[in-house]
C-alpha cells in the first residue's frame, strides 16, 4: 500500500503532533477495556511518575546534570496540597498551584549555587536537599503528622465532576501527563532545546554559540521541580493521604532509574522507563523483596553497556549503523 | 605598533595573561580590519591559544583591552560575548556528535532562536515559523560547506574533514561579524586543505571578518591579508605576508624551526 505523497509529506510533517493524539485517542479508551481497578491504579500511577520523570529527563538528559532529590520536590507537592487544603482547608485547585510556584522558587534557591557545582557535588547537594526535607517531614509533627503523615485529603474536581474513583482519576492524571509530554516535545524541538542538547555535550561549545550556561541549567531545574511537585499534588489527592515514606531518597534514585531506562533524553522513551519499573514488581513477587538489588543491577547493567540509557542507547546504535550503511553506500 | 586603517573591528590592546606566575601572554596588541583575514602564528606556546579563549571569554585576562565593534570584551562571559557576534571554531573539534549534522548547524542559531523557555514550552505559531526559518538558513549553509546530503546523519560518524567543514558552517550560519577559525586545516589532507582555503577565500569574498590560528604557512600565506607573529607570549611581528616572510625576526623565531622540521 502505497500512501499520496502529500499524505505522506503530512504525516512527516507532523508525525509528532500525530503520536500525541494517537496515544490520547488510546488512553481515552484505556477504561473501557481495563475495567480492572488494580491495574487502572497501577496506570494512575504510572501517569503520575511520568509527569515528574519527564521534568528529571529534560534535567539529566538535555541539561546533562544529574538529581538525586528529586522525589523531596514531589513530596513537596505532595506535602504542600495536603497541608494547604487540610490544615488551611484551601480549595485544590489554588493549592496545587500555590505550592507549584513555591516549590519553583524553592528550586531557584537550591539551583542557583549547586548549580555552579557539576557531576558529583550536584549529585551530593541534590541528594542532601532530599535528605534533610525528608527528615522534616519525620520531625515536624505539629505540621506534617511525623512518620504517619496527613490524611483526609479532598479529591480534586473540575466543574461539578469529583475525581474520586480511579476511571476518573484516570482521565485526570493521564490529562496533565499528556499536557506535560506536549510540553516537553515543544521544548525539546525549540532553540532552547537545542541549546539544552548542545550544553549536555559540550559545555564549551554551547557558550561559545551563545547558550547562556548557567542560566539553562537552572531553567530546566526549576521547571522539572514543578512538574514533580504537580504530579505530588496530584498524588495526595488521589490517595487522599501522604507520608514520608514515597519520598525518600530511594525513591529519588527509583525516578533516576525511570530515566535511565526510559534513555537520556528520550521525551518518548520516559514512558516506556517508567511503565517498566513501575510494573515489573506487580509481574514478578520476588521482586517486592528483591527490588533495591534488581533496581541496582538495572542501572549498572545500562550505565555500563548503554551510558545514554536503555530506549535512547539503543535507538543511537541503529541509528548510526543505519548512518554508517548509507554513508558507505555515498562513498562507494 | 604599524598604522593600518583608523578604525579597525578588533583592537586587542596590551593583553596579559599568566597562568600562575607563567606569562602565557605579555602586553600583547594585534588588531582585526573589517572584511579582511589577519592570521595569528607562532610556533607551539606562543600564546595564540590563550589570545583567543581571551577574545572568546573562555579564560579571564589579567590586563589589557579587547575593543569589539565600540565594547570591550575583556572579563565578559562567553555566551554574551558569542552574542555580539563572534563565532569560532576549535582547534580539536567540538561538534555536537550525538546530534544530527542539521541540528548541529542549528545551534549556531542559538542567539536567533530566541531564549524564553516558557515561549519555547508552548510553542506558539511564530517560534514554528521563526523555526522553519532557521531550518532553511541552516541548509543553506550545509550546502555552501558540502555538506547538504548529510544534514539527517548523526555528526559523531562523519569522516573528520566533514567535521571541519560542519564546524565552519555552524560558525558562519548566523551570520556574524567576526570568525575566529583555530586550526582549520589541522589534520588534513592535501585536498581537503585546498578545499578549506577555498571556503575561507568565498568567505572572504562575502565580506566576512576573519582571525586565522594556523600552522600550514601555504594556507596562512595563501590566504591572508594580514599577519601578526606570536612568540613566548609577545607579538614579534605584524605585516603583510610578504613583510612577514622576509622578516628576519620571524625567520628565526618562528619560519627557521620550520624549516628545520621540515
Amino acid at each position: 500500500m502505497k500512501l499520496p505523497s502529500k499524505t505522506r509529506a503530512y504525516i512527516i510533517r507532523h508525525h509528532t503532533g500525530l503520536m500525541v493524539c494517537g496515544l490520547s485517542v488510546v488512553l481515552l479508551a484505556t477504561p473501557l477495556v481495563v475495567n480492572n481497578p488494580y491495574n487502572l491504579g497501577i496506570l494512575n500511577l504510572i501517569g503520575l511518575y511520568v509527569i515528574a520523570v519527564l521534568g528529571l529527563n529534560l534535567f539529566i538528559g538535555y541539561a546533562g546534570q544529574i538529581s538525586l532529590g528529586h522525589a523531596a520536590f514531589f513530596g513537596l507537592g505532595a506535602y504542600g496540597s495536603a497541608i494547604l487544603t487540610t490544615t488551611y482547608q484551601l480549595p485544590p485547585w489554588p493549592a496545587l498551584a500555590l505550592t507549584a510556584v513555591s516549590v519553583a522558587v524553592v528550586a531557584l534557591i537550591i539551583g542557583v549555587p549547586t548549580l555552579r557545582l557539576s557531576g558529583h557535588y550536584l549529585a551530593m547537594a541534590t541528594l542532601g536537599f532530599n535528605y534533610v526535607v525528608h527528615s522534616i517531614w519525620v520531625q515536624w509533627d505539629a505540621v506534617t503528622g511525623g512518620p504517619s503523615g496527613l490524611s483526609g485529603i479532598p479529591p480534586l474536581s473540575l466543574f461539578g465532576l469529583v475525581f474520586d474513583n480511579d476511571v476518573k482519576f484516570h482521565y485526570l492524571v493521564w490529562g496533565f501527563a499528556m499536557v506535560a509530554l506536549t510540553l516537553c516535545l515543544n521544548l525539546v524541538r525549540s532553540g532552547v532545546g537545542r541549546g539544552l542538547a548542545a550544553l549536555a555535550q559540550d559545555e564549551v561549545a554551547a557558550s561559545a554559540l551563545g547558550v547562556d550556561v548557567a542560566r539553562a541549567k537552572v531553567g530546566v531545574f526549576v521547571l522539572s521541580a514543578v512538574f514533580a511537585s504537580v504530579a505530588g499534588s496530584l498524588y495526595a489527592h488521589y490517595f487522599g493521604y501522604v507520608n514520608p515514606d514515597g519520598f525518600s531518597i530511594f525513591k529519588s534514585l527509583d525516578l533516576v532509574i525511570m530515566v535511565v531506562v526510559g534513555g537520556l533524553g528520550s521525551i518518548w522513551g520516559t514512558l516506556f522507563g517508567v511503565g517498566f519499573i513501575t510494573v515489573l514488581p506487580h509481574l514478578l513477587d520476588f521482586f517486592e523483596t528483591y527490588s533495591d538489588i534488581i533496581h541496582g543491577v538495572i542501572l549498572v547493567v545500562i550505565l555500563l553497556f548503554l551510558p545514554q540509557g536503555l530506549v535512547t542507547g539503543l535507538a543511537d546504535y541503529s541509528k548510526i549503523r543505519l548512518a554508517r550503511r548509507r554513508l558507505a553506500a555515498g562513498d562507494g | 605598533m604599524k598604522q593600518g586603517k583608523s578604525n579597525p573591528l578588533l583592537q586587542i590592546t596590551r593583553l596579559s595573561k599568566h597562568f600562575g606566575g607563567l606569562p602565557a601572554l605579555a602586553e600583547v596588541s594585534f588588531r582585526a580590519e573589517k572584511g579582511q583575514v589577519t592570521a595569528l602564528i607562532g610556533p607551539n606556546g606562543a600564546g595564540k591559544t590563550t589570545l583567543i579563549n581571551c577574545l572568546t571569554g573562555v579564560v579571564r585576562p589579567d590586563q589589557g583591552e579587547i575593543w569589539f565593534d565600540g565594547v570591550n570584551l575583556a572579563g565578559l562571559p562567553a555566551h554574551r560575548i558569542a552574542r555580539l557576534g563572534v563565532s569560532r571554531t576549535f582547534q580539536n573539534l567540538r561538534i555536537f556528535p550525538r546530534l544530527a549534522v542539521l541540528d548541529n548547524v542549528l545551534c549556531g542559531l542559538t542567539a536567533q532562536a530566541g531564549d524564553s523557555m516558557f515561549l519555547a514550552l508552548l510553542r506558539p505559531p511564530n517560534l514554528r515559523h521563526r523555526e522553519r526559518r532557521l531550518r532553511l538558513a541552516a541548509m543553506e549553509a550545509l550546502d555552501a560547506f558540502g555538506l547538504a546530503d548529510k544534514a539527517a546523519l548523526p555528526a559523531g560518524i562523519l569522516p573528520y574533514g566533514d567535521k571541519k567543514r560542519l564546524e565552519m558552517a555552524r560558525a558562519f550560519v548566523s551570520q556574524p561579524v567576526l570568525t575566529l577559525l583555530d586550526e582549520p586545516v589541522a589534520g588534513l589532507n592535501p585536498e581537503e586543505t585546498a578545499r578549506i582555503a577555498g571556503l575561507i577565500r568565498q568567505m572572504r569574498l562575502s565580506g566576512k571578518t576573519m582571525v586565522l590560528v594556523e600552522h600550514d604557512m601555504e594556507l596562512v600565506m595563501g590566504v591572508s591579508d594580514r599577519v601578526v607573529v606570536l612568540d613566548g607570549g609577545s607579538r614579534i611581528a605584524a605585516g603583510s605576508p610578504e613583510e612577514v616572510r622576509t622578516n628576519p625576526l620571524v625567520l628565526e623565531a618562528y619560519l627557521g624551526r620550520m624549516s628545520a622540521t621540515a
